[in-house]
């Protein structure tokens, strides 16, 4: 049986709802920058895949747990450098499989019994005839369970993020890869921080500003 | 031609360094070419050509967006839009006149209109079950070819849908097929195929659409994120035309790019390459895949069912089912090569990330599933015989095979030689390699796909178990315009395709390149660890 991760706090459901809505008060941050920015975190610049992908490793043995690699394609194994559960998500498809299951078979003997029709003598109740529709709903809700609820994971649609404020990061998702340390991470310390990712041998390293 | 091999070992036998009897194979340094063709099987083929970096993938597949259309695209475009206007306007006819423009007549109620439904749903096939099928056994040569077959699913769907849409007659009755009560109460017959058929293609439609939407949010987010760093950059050009005298005028209009931004990242709901993300993104899409799997499968049994289940001899056989589906995707993988190798020899770099591997494997395929759908000709006859059925055999006989007395021989000969004689080329690794000869026999088999539905439907219908109600089906001229301006719905939507959103799955290519490997071979092997 996988581990699935803890659901989140009440002050972490706050502060990402203060990500959507803006009229959602916003924590007052730790980290500003001279210029009174909010500090987003810290993120190294890679540009091949072993190096970001050992570089990881190391974060993920530094004990951080707000962070994250972004990369242009997904990187295989990366969960395991980055030490993550698994996803919740195959629970929830599957709960959309027996709401459509289960709804398509709702339907069809509701509307056989409210009306029946004699279609060649056969039986009003055989479940045989249904099972066509039952797979084809059961597959349809399926399908939409699971690509909303990968979105609505990942927190998206989303308008903006405070790494699309620089233009380097937009490089992402052509040929370049990040680390990114969040923070709000407890373990996150401006100079320890970047220390850390000045040895993991990346191409440069800069301070992540929310725009705000 | 490129002078990159995919290994050491092929360099070298390239080279003469290394004696191919050695190994066992004599190899042929031509036939080797690009690297890609190569026969050995402990060197893994490149799945994108010229050593290619992860900026040029990503240059070369938003090129095909971003830079004006080629001249031919005009002219294709013109073309099929044109040829796609006329099938609209006999569409419109048909509605407004009734079905009796087309050739139906009581004996053959279903013709042409049944078989493009059919043609169209089978052609349907070959795009998911590239993204799903492919997916699931590993094959990572489809990413070359899995956008566009699915974007082509998606279009052959909108096509088949047109025709039983319309067969109904009132049109404006369609709303019966949906499991609403109708005025007297009364809701849909679940015991019908016909209407197991409405939910299947709804369903393939839809969850297809899904999927050629969630794989293609990441490269819709290169796209938005290609046009914003030339907004920030400032370098982005407004719309021009082209004055007589060579001058170029600015329009008064947003830019390119700040449509792009906008409607692209509208589109890519913001994804912006996390990883956290990637994770539930590939569980999704696994899972997708998963239930794919089945549905592609069913929808042409489902289809399979509407003649199955008819007592009508030439229809009521249980063959049907994997008949159907082995049909479906033959005729849908000759589709994907008759799209594809036309681009790949019009467009700038193509031929770089859809290989003469890719098509030979789709080649494969398409023999492969040749022989299922000439092994499900002959059980069908066999079992016409062996069954004793007077009537059924009597509709393989007579209406369908001998020319003295089948008025149809010729589209089953067609069906026959198209369909099981012209892909049997295939054993002859030659014509596999040969993009042109693979294109041609894709013409055939499509051309045979069309033909085999014709057969089952009309040959089977006009001479049913009355003799005296025994009528021939000649189309009328709205019958075939419509026919054709589907094919041109058909390529106008792929065209616009082609134009307007990213023809390869840029961020699959990228995880399979050889720079996509967490361990890769010119890094220090001891620190693969963490798996």
């Amino acid at each position: 049986m996988p581990k699935f991760p803890k659901p989140p706090s009440r002050a972490e459901l706050m502060a990402s709802a203060a990500e959507y809505f803006p009229f959602v008060p916003r924590s007052r941050p730790k980290y500003v920058t001279r210029e009174g920015k909010r500090v987003f975190g810290v993120s190294a610049e890679f540009s091949r895949t072993p190096d970001v992908y050992h570089a990881a490793e190391k974060v993920r043995d530094a004990g951080y747990t707000k962070w994250d690699v972004l990369s242009p394609f997904p990187i295989h194994g990366i969960e395991k450098a980055m030490g993550f559960k698994r996803t919740i998500l195959p629970l929830l498809a599957a709960g959309g499989a027996l709401t459509g299951v289960s709804g398509a078979l709702a339907m069809q003997y509701f509307m056989n019994f409210d009306f029946p029709i004699t279609v060649q003598g056969k039986p009003y109740g055989a479940w045989e005839p249904f099972a066509p529709i039952t797979f084809e709903l059961g597959v349809l809700i399926t399908a939409f369970t699971c690509i909303l609820s990968m979105l609505a994971l990942n927190g998206l649609p989303r308008f903006h993020h405070p790494l699309f404020s620089k233009e380097r990061f937009l490089k992402v998702s052509d040929d370049r890869f990040f680390i990114c340390i969040e923070a709000t991470d407890p373990n996150f310390d401006p100079v320890k921080t970047r220390e850390l990712l000045d040895t993991l041998g990346a191409d440069r390293v800069d301070l992540v500003e929310d725009e705000d | 031609m490129s002078s990159i091999h995919p290994d050491k070992v092929t360099a070298e036998r390239l080279a003469g360094l290394r004696e191919d009897a050695a190994l066992g194979r004599d190899v042929e340094i031509e036939a080797l070419g690009d690297g890609s063709l190569v026969e050995d099987p402990a060197v893994r083929p490149p799945l994108v050509l010229s050593d290619r970096t992860l900026g040029e993938v990503t240059q070369i597949v938003t090129g095909y967006v971003e830079d004006p259309p080629p001249k031919w695209w005009y002219i294709a475009f013109a073309i099929t839009s044109t040829v796609a206007l006329v099938g609209t306007c006999m569409i419109l006819y048909l509605i407004i006149t009734g079905v009796g423009v087309w050739g139906l007549n009581n004996q053959v109620d279903w013709a042409w209109d049944i078989t493009n439904f059919v043609f169209w749903i089978g052609i349907g096939h070959a795009g998911t079950l590239i993204s799903a099928i492919l997916c699931l056994f590993k094959q990572k040569w489809r990413t070359a070819v899995n956008r566009s077959a699915e974007a082509m699913t998606i279009f052959a769907v909108i096509c088949a849908g047109i025709f039983p849409g319309i067969h109904v007659g009132r049109a404006w009755f369609a709303w019966f097929l949906a499991p609403i009560p109708n005025s007297n109460g009364i809701w849909p017959n679940f015991r019908s195929p016909l209407l197991w058929d409405v939910f299947a293609v709804s369903t393939y439609m839809t969850v297809s659409l899904l999927f050629w939407y969630m794989g293609m949010i990441p490269d819709l987010a290169s796209l938005r994120d290609r046009a914003d760093r030339r907004l920030r950059a400032g370098v982005s050009r407004p719309f021009t035309i082209a004055l007589p005298g060579g001058r170029l005028v600015n329009l008064p209009l947003p830019k390119p790019d700040t449509l792009r931004a906008f409607i692209y990242g509208l589109l890519s709901v913001g994804w912006r390459f996390s990883s956290r993300h990637w994770h539930r993104y590939e569980v999704a899409y696994l899972i997708l895949a998963g239930i794919s799997t089945p549905l592609v499968l069913s929808v042409h049994s489902i289809v399979s069912f509407d003649f199955a289940t008819a007592v009508l001899p030439g229809w009521h056989t249980t063959i049907f089912p994997p008949y159907f589906v082995a049909g479906a995707i033959f005729g849908g993988f000759a589709m994907v090569l008759f799209l594809l190798i036309p681009l790949r020899a019009v467009l700038p770099n193509f031929k770089d990330l859809l290989t003469r591997r890719h098509i030979e494997n789709m080649a494969k395929i398409l023999l492969v599933t040749g022989m299922m759908v000439g092994f499900a000709y002959s059980m069908e006859f066999f079992i016409a015989w062996y069954g004793a059925n007077k009537f059924e055999f009597e509709v393989f006989a007579n209406n369908r095979v001998n020319p003295a007395k089948a008025p149809y021989w010729w589209a089953y000969w067609t069906m026959i030689t198209c369909n099981v004689i012209s892909p049997q080329v295939f054993w002859f690794r030659k014509v596999r390699q040969n993009p042109w000869a693979v294109w041609v026999v894709a013409c055939f088999v499509t051309v045979g796909m069309w033909f085999e539905r014709f057969v089952i439907i009309v040959t089977s219908l006009h001479r049913a178990f009355l003799p005296g109600e025994w009528h021939m089906f000649f189309p009328t001229w709205v019958d075939i315009l419509t026919f054709t301006g589907s094919c041109g719905i058909f390529l106008t939507l792929f065209l616009l395709f082609v134009k307007f959103l990213p023809m390869f799955a840029m961020a699959e290519v990228k995880a399979v390149m050889p720079q996509g490997d967490p361990h890769g071979h010119d890094h220090d092997e001891s620190h693969g660890g963490g798996h």
